[in-house]
């Protein structure tokens, strides 16, 4: 359960938007960049000439109806989209100033600075030790107490070690779907990236876990570039600093959170988030 | 009313189940029909049958006394026999004839002999009627009159069956000397006199002319053949204490023979054995059967060569199939474009399946054994030629043979394995900066693995049953050694091997005493069905130790 604490926080948090002050983009330090961003599945066009800037160590939401490439745009910020078949991308992404779909990058490399977390938890059949460890095995750490150690952070950093502490050799496949989720991040930010890429993070999960990962994020991005899709609007009000609405693979408008559900300045905006479709 | 009924019944689907819930029943009952069978007629072999004395009619004139055990009966017309030659009674229309065996081969020629049921005018079962098991001539059946030791009888009447049984065992234990001496010491021996004239061909086909290189095989092949020289002489010891004993038998119509104890295996007095000596006598022929070397051309003994060869074909085979169908089934899989190409492969994988067995033994033959294993003979073992170490049917072509014929169940299965794995797994694995390759080898692999074993054991199935195939490419009647001994490398991979369903046939149908042996067909029939069942329940037990390590997501 949670406590009042945590309750009051979270209705706070509905109430003001997130901003304590008001938050302007220009005094941002621009972390993802995206300039003229076109992505074609085969002859379909999902994504149409996207520029965004994304700021640092902010939450940054994507919303829009089902379908309008929030998703896709999030995939290419750590290549994602690579896995897919017949996938064809112009345009540049920043990151940092460095073009990721420069030839000369390392895909690999490119997914430890950028982490992602998706829709449906997705723990590998190991403990749960072993899940969080698995990053860091890949780089080739082999020593007990290193691993032993960035478990620990990354579990207390998701929220998660006093639940676990106890059976961290247990399958994870046994825990509940939100410690899931929250061991899913663990894992993420065990190998300690620069952005943390969030899909609809808890869309599969039940109220209580959902506040679990909200009041997560609300702390995570004291230390990391959050990006976060989601087709809650509650959602996106709550968590995000920045607020992109996303319509038909374009970007209708991107501002801080508190401009773009009080005063949009895009028609398609205000009929969205007053519910007239989507 | 009741036509509506029916309908109703039939709407429900209650025919079909009932239909194949019949189905099912009869195919069970198949199996176990089977299996009963097999059992029946294989293990009621090693069961010491009481021996009948026998006066028999043979003609009007002639009565003779036959001795014997009663292997079958069956009911036959009287017409049959009367064309045949035989009398029957007037008024009679069907014959009871009686198949008994009567053993004695060396002194009637014959091991069985049907005799008609109403000829028998008296048959009685004497307690002092002995069996002894033999090395040659198969059983015999008799009296013991008297024990002789150095030609000078030791023992008569009541007493010589104890002095029997005691100089039997001493004989038995020299005997097992003696063949440990062959088999080990003297075969280690052979074998390392084989590898010195190997090696100093060797030296001479590389040109080698220093004479010290020659010397050391020299002075080496001494050192062997003086310890050769030593054994011999053991052996020369052991052979004349083990002839000292023999035996003298009254068989059936009063002949004597005399035999030496060297050549009796074991001797018994069935018509005196209660049921627990019997079960126990019973227990250790089947011991001998399960871990024994075959005699007399696989007619008596055990099948311990044909199960060990069983087994580990198996087990190479297994080794050999796995690497193979899972590289072939994650390159289909993971990496080829999903294309007609694809498709084809997969239609080819599917009808290599549907290949007869005799066909891939033939590759082979052709292939293997001539093509890849000539070539390894003239690339690494030249000083053996023209005596071909590979280049001849042997246990590895035989496992590459038949992981080949398996190699189509063990991709697909594979196939299926990975196909099953979510999506978002992978996604999850390469998120966090695993290339393709680490993802495979870490989390794809382990989660297949179940599959892969659902796949081994389908493969084993098939494996450890075909026979067609390993007559061509390294399975023999009767191997001289076991592909696995104390002699390094300890795995040779070259030599010919028995095996369980050849012995089946063999001994079925290639024997000279095929009437002796067909009992030996069901016992090797089922040990046959008992080591595929056991090889599968290990696989079994692997997988499920895997599934519930790899519980995938539901």
């Amino acid at each position: 359960m949670t406590d009042t604490n945590t309750l009051t926080h979270a209705i706070d948090m509905d109430a003001l938007g997130s901003g304590d002050k008001a938050m302007q983009l220009a005094d941002e330090k621009i972390h993802i960049e995206t300039r003229n961003l076109n992505l074609y599945y085969g002859e379909k066009q999902a994504l149409q000439d996207i520029s965004l800037e994304i700021p640092q160590h902010r939450v940054s939401a994507f919303i829009g109806p089902s379908g309008c490439g929030k998703s896709t745009l999030l995939r290419c910020f750590n290549r994602m989209n690579d896995l897919i078949d017949d996938v064809r991308i112009e345009g540049d992404l920043l990151l940092e100033g460095n073009n990721i779909y420069d030839k000369s990058v390392n895909i690999a490399n490119l997914r430890q600075r950028v982490g992602m977390v998706f829709q449906k938890p997705n723990p590998f059949p190991k403990s749960i030790y072993e899940n969080v460890a698995y990053g860091l095995r890949l780089q080739g750490v082999k020593s007990r107490r290193i691993l032993d150690e960035a478990v620990e952070k990354a579990l207390k950093g998701a929220a998660l070690w006093d639940e676990v502490k106890d059976r961290l050799h247990e399958n994870a496949l046994g825990m509940s779907g939100g410690q899931q989720q929250r061991l899913v991040i663990a894992r993420a930010i065990a190998i300690e990236p620069e952005v943390l890429l969030l899909d609809e993070p808890a869309s599969a999960l039940d109220p209580i876990s959902t506040l679990k990962i909200e009041e997560l994020i609300y702390e995570l991005k004291e230390r990391y570039t959050i990006v976060i899709v989601t087709h809650n609007m509650q959602q996106a009000a709550r968590v995000s600093d920045y607020t992109a609405f996303m319509y038909m693979g374009k970007m209708i408008e991107f501002s801080d959170t508190q401009t773009l559900f009080t005063n949009p300045s895009m028609k398609q905006t205000e009929d969205y988030i007053t519910g007239r479709y989507g | 009313m009741a036509r509506v009924n029916i309908i109703d019944w039939v709407k429900g689907g209650s025919p079909w189940v009932w239909l194949s819930a019949s189905a099912v029943s009869v195919s069970l009952i198949m199996v176990f029909g089977l299996l009963l069978l097999i059992a029946l007629r294989g293990l009621g072999f090693f069961w010491p049958a009481d021996v009948l004395e026998v006066k028999y009619q043979q003609s009007p004139t002639e009565v003779v006394t036959l001795v014997g055990e009663v292997q079958s009966e069956e009911t036959v017309t009287a017409e049959r026999i009367r064309e045949a030659g035989g009398r029957v009674p007037e008024g009679q229309t069907t014959v009871t004839r009686i198949l008994l065996k009567v053993g004695n081969r060396d002194i009637s020629g014959l091991d069985f002999r049907w005799i008609n049921a109403h000829g028998i005018v008296s048959e009685s079962r004497p307690d002092d009627m002995i069996v002894l098991e033999r090395r040659e001539w198969g059983n015999f059946y008799g009296y013991l009159k008297a024990v002789k030791i150095d030609g000078k009888v030791m023992a008569t009447g009541d007493e010589a069956w104890s002095v029997f049984q005691e100089r039997l065992i001493r004989t038995t234990k020299i005997f097992d000397q003696i063949r440990d001496i062959h088999v080990s010491d003297i075969g280690s021996i052979n074998y390392q006199i084989e590898q010195l004239r190997l090696d100093k061909k060797r030296l001479e086909l590389d040109g080698v002319s220093q004479p010290a290189a020659y010397d050391k095989i020299v002075r080496k092949r001494e050192q062997l053949n003086k310890d050769y020289q030593l054994l011999q002489q053991d052996l020369d010891v052991l052979y004349r204490d083990i002839e000292k004993d023999s035996v003298v038998l009254v068989a059936a119509g009063g002949r004597e023979i005399e035999l030496r104890l060297s050549k009796v295996v074991r001797g018994f007095k069935p018509n005196a054995m209660g049921i627990p000596t019997k079960s126990i006598h019973y227990l250790e022929k089947l011991w001998e059967f399960v871990s024994d070397e075959p005699r007399e051309a696989n007619t008596e003994g055990g099948i311990f060569p044909a199960i060990f060869g069983t087994v580990m074909l198996v087990i190479i085979m297994s080794i050999l199939v796995t690497p193979l169908g899972v590289v072939a089934a994650v390159y289909l899989r993971e990496y080829a474009k999903q294309g007609p190409l694809t498709r084809l492969i997969r239609i080819a994988v599917n009808n290599l399946a549907g290949v007869p067995s005799i066909v891939y033994g033939v590759f082979g033959l052709g292939f293997f054994v001539y093509f890849l294993g000539g070539n390894i003979d003239q690339l690494f073992y030249p000083e053996a030629l023209p005596a071909p170490t590979f280049g001849t049917p042997g246990i590895l072509w035989s496992s590459l043979t038949l992981a080949l014929l398996t190699l189509p169940v063990v991709i697909v299965a594979t196939e299926e394995g990975l196909a099953r794995i979510p999506r978002s797994i992978r996604e999850g694995s390469m998120a966090l900066g695993a290339t393709k390759a680490e993802t495979l080898w870490r989390i794809i692999l382990p989660m297949a693995s179940p599959a892969l074993m659902t796949g081994m054991i389908l493969a084993v199935a098939r494996a450890a049953g075909e026979v067609a195939p390993l007559m061509l490419v390294g399975v023999v009647k009767l191997a001289p050694s076991l592909p696995l001994d104390m002699n390094s490398p300890f795995i040779h991979l070259d030599r010919k091997f028995m095996h369980l369903g050849f012995h089946i046939y063999d001994v079925g149908f290639q024997s000279p005493n095929v009437e002796a042996a067909r009992p030996l067909v069901y016992a090797t029939a089922l040990l046959l069905v008992v080591v595929i069942v056991a090889l599968n329940l290990a696989a079994i037990w692997i997988r499920n130790h895997l599934r519930e390590k790899y519980k995938s997501l539901e």
